[in-house]
């Protein structure tokens, strides 16, 4: 299975990068894992906040479905609509891989602008996940507000490519038990969202 | 893989944590791995710890539950749900064994293990204790002083081996609270000793259990005592005649003792059985010198007031003196083993056996009160030492063969070795000046707290088993290295067929499960009777009955 573009780097920091999609509405689910930069040294990212927008902040939408059943007959019969939007979504740096082995930290340098991005093949995510270095990475980001979803979304994502998932939801539960030792009640939120939607 | 390189490959040991704290005084604190429950350890186990130089073999004493904050016990986390749990246990809580290291494991089985002297580094992992590692430490019964006892709990594939050298070497005790069984521990150990050939064994047997035969109660069946597995090598004597025969026991001499060989000091120990006045003491030695040896026999012999009212003015003594004296004396008329004039020559008959290296077995038949008890094993038993100091001297002084060392075993050794009565007594005496002259005490007791301490600190290789009074435990345990950790081990133990085992004979305090006394035990046993042919011969010569 070939990765699937997804889109191209348009803002870019060591810690985050913003990805703008191809396709309206056509962002990776939460937490999903893209890689974009060179093939010879990709930097890895989790799919966080994504926000779709009218192109030009000073239009906003209006209302237009007040005759239709569906929402998908507006854009039917609007068909420039979906130039005027642009769906954009932030992923976390979650490490980057060099000369084939992959670490869990934030890579010497951010990608470009104009990279593209791909989504990782569920062979990928699960290479990638078989470490789990990068959630004290997550942890410790303070933006997008609600890390803890991310994480979450995260560890069910990877879970769902593995023969055996709730074995990995212990160990990535575990991990976090360990770095989050000193806040238990987060500690217990966070496995509830893995628990209870796995 | 065995040790010659033979077998299948072992099992890898398996990992159960790391040591995160502890000293060499106060044992080890060791974090179990989160796949490892806390319901899957005990106390009483073995682990070993891989330091960076050194294994250490240590023994589990305490299980606790711990948290990494307040806050998790305080607010606790769902464990009904099993994810959580499954995910927090071991992690957010966990479990923390209390280990006591006992020994430091050498790198190859040859060479003999040291004492513990430090504590393995922060985070050393921490190992189940293979079957290897214990018999390294313990030995076999391959080696022809040693003899399987039990074996270690949980772990019923090592035989636990105490080592009949060292046992014999100092005097030792078997504690524990009645119905824990004591007496088939100690007749165990009879047997290892008399199998070793290193010793003879005298047995006061209180309650006709050690010569020919006993009921195991729980089982319901006989056992084979001393006489029925070793044949000759074991004679059997009885005070009750009569009982014995009842019984059916092949005894080989009846005992009498005559008045003479009572002793003031035999009298004193019995001072509260006899009710004996604080004057009784002045009169008896006052009775000694006017009468000469026979004294008692004179003076029981006394008919009618009187003749001893005369003999009161003659000895200068209040009558009520002399009267309560005679009527407590009065009571060793009922014993009936004792003789004005006693046939002595059982006396030396035994005594010839033990010279011969043969034991013996003192059955008390119905006479089992305390008062004959005590008054037999301390008459003759203060004979047989006389008798032992005289050979070893003479032994020393370039004259003769060494004595055999001789175990002398008593029951309610509380009696004989309390703090009052254990200068009176030869039992005393024999604890304190320990193997000096070839004899050694095998106390049974169930009130080793009534034991003087200095007696108890003595005493080589102690066998626990169950016990619950405090006073008990406490006193058992006095100078033991580690004894607060084996204090908790020692009042979990249960009441069936376990004990705890520690000091001179065996390498590290360990809880065992006693073996069973059944076939395979005598099979075993007489194995080795035809095993070493050299041995037997040595020790009971041609001799055939």
């Amino acid at each position: 299975m070939t990765a699937l573009r997804v889109g191209e780097v348009i803002e870019t920091a060591t810690s985050r990068f913003v990805v703008h999609c191809y396709d309206l509405h056509g962002a990776p689910p939460l937490g999903s894992l893209v890689r974009t930069g060179p093939p010879e040294r990709p930097v890895f990212g989790l799919v966080g906040m994504v926000r779709t927008a009218s192109i030009d902040p000073g239009r906003r939408p209006v209302a237009r479905g007040r005759e239709e059943v569906d929402p998908e007959e507006i854009f039917n019969k609007n068909p420039h609509l979906t130039q005027l939007f642009r769906t954009e979504f932030e992923a976390i740096t979650v490490g980057y891989a060099e000369n084939g082995a992959v670490r869990q930290t934030l890579p010497p340098s951010p990608p470009r602008i104009h990279d593209f991005v791909y989504l990782c093949t569920p062979q990928e995510a699960l290479n990638f996940t078989e470490r789990l270095d990068f959630l004290a990475l997550l942890l410790e980001q303070t933006f997008p507000a609600p890390v803890d979803e991310l994480v979450a979304a995260a560890i069910r994502r990877a879970a769902g490519f593995r023969p055996e998932p709730e074995e990995f939801l212990v160990r990535a539960g575990r991990e976090l038990a360990r770095l989050l030792a000193p806040n238990p009640t987060r500690l217990q939120l966070l496995l509830r969202r893995l628990r209870h939607e796995a | 893989m065995r040790r010659d390189g033979s077998g299948p490959l072992p099992p890898a040991p398996r990992r159960i944590g790391r040591v995160v704290g502890g000293s060499v005084s106060g044992g080890l604190e060791v974090r179990l791995d989160a796949e490892v429950s806390v319901e899957e350890m005990g106390i009483g186990r073995f682990v070993t710890v891989e330091g960076n130089r050194r294994r250490f073999l240590c023994l589990v004493t305490d299980v606790r539950l711990k948290s990494v904050s307040d806050q998790v016990a305080s607010v606790p986390p769902d464990y009904d749900d099993p994810f959580i749990a499954r995910v927090m246990g071991g992690i957010a809580t966990y479990g923390v064994l209390q280990v006591l290291p006992t020994l430091v494991l050498p790198p190859t089985p040859e060479e003999p293990p040291e004492p513990v002297k430090t504590v393995p580094v922060h985070f050393a992992p921490v190992y189940e204790a293979t079957a290897d590692d214990l018999r390294t430490v313990y030995g076999d019964e391959r080696q022809a002083h040693n003899f399987q006892v039990g074996s270690p709990l949980e772990m019923p594939e090592v035989p636990l081996c105490i080592d009949i050298r060292r046992l014999v070497e100092r005097s030792n005790g078997v504690f524990g609270k009645s119905g824990t069984g004591k007496s088939f521990l100690t007749r165990l150990l009879l047997l290892g000793i008399i199998r070793s050939g290193l010793a003879s064994v005298l047995v006061f047997d209180m309650h006709n259990e050690y010569g020919w035969k006993a009921e195991d109660k729980e089982r319901r069946v006989e056992v084979k005592g001393l006489r029925q597995l070793y044949g000759s090598s074991v004679v059997v004597f009885t005070l009750d005649e009569e009982s014995s025969r009842r019984r059916d026991v092949r005894y080989d001499s009846v005992v009498e003792i005559g008045y003479n060989e009572l002793e003031i000091d035999d009298l004193l120990l019995l001072a509260e059985p006899l009710h004996l006045s604080s004057r009784a003491p002045d009169l008896m030695a006052a009775l000694e010198r006017y009468y000469g040896q026979n004294w008692l026999r004179e003076f029981l012999s006394l008919e009618g007031p009187a003749a001893r009212e005369e003999l009161a003015k003659d000895l200068g003594f209040n009558l009520g003196v002399v009267a309560a004296l005679y009527q407590s004396l009065g009571r060793l008329k009922r014993l009936a083993f004792l003789k004005p004039e006693a046939d002595s020559r059982a006396v030396e008959l035994m005594l010839n056996y033990l010279k011969q290296g043969r034991s013996v077995v003192l059955e008390f038949g119905r006479t089992n009160d305390l008062l004959a008890y005590m008054l037999v094993a301390n008459v003759l038993t203060r004979r047989i030492h006389r008798d032992y100091v005289t050979a070893k001297e003479k032994f020393l002084g370039g004259f003769g063969d060494d004595p055999k060392p001789l175990v002398v075993v008593i029951e309610e050794a509380h009696k004989f070795l309390s703090p009052a009565v254990a200068q009176h007594t030869i039992f005393g005496t024999i604890a304190r000046e320990m193997r000096k002259y070839n004899v050694t005490l095998l106390v049974v007791d169930q009130r080793p707290s009534g034991i003087d301490e200095e007696v108890m600190s003595q005493l080589g290789t102690r066998f626990i088993c169950s016990l619950d009074n405090e006073r008990d435990l406490e006193s058992v345990l006095t100078g033991v290295a580690g004894r607060s950790e084996l204090r908790t081990l020692l009042a979990r133990l249960d009441t069936r067929q376990q004990a705890l085992v520690l000091g001179h004979a065996v390498p590290i305090p360990t809880p065992i499960r006693v073996r069973d006394y059944d076939e395979s035990l005598y099979r075993g046993l007489r194995v080795d009777q035809t095993g070493p042919p050299d041995l037997e011969k040595d020790l009971f010569g041609d001799w055939s009955s």
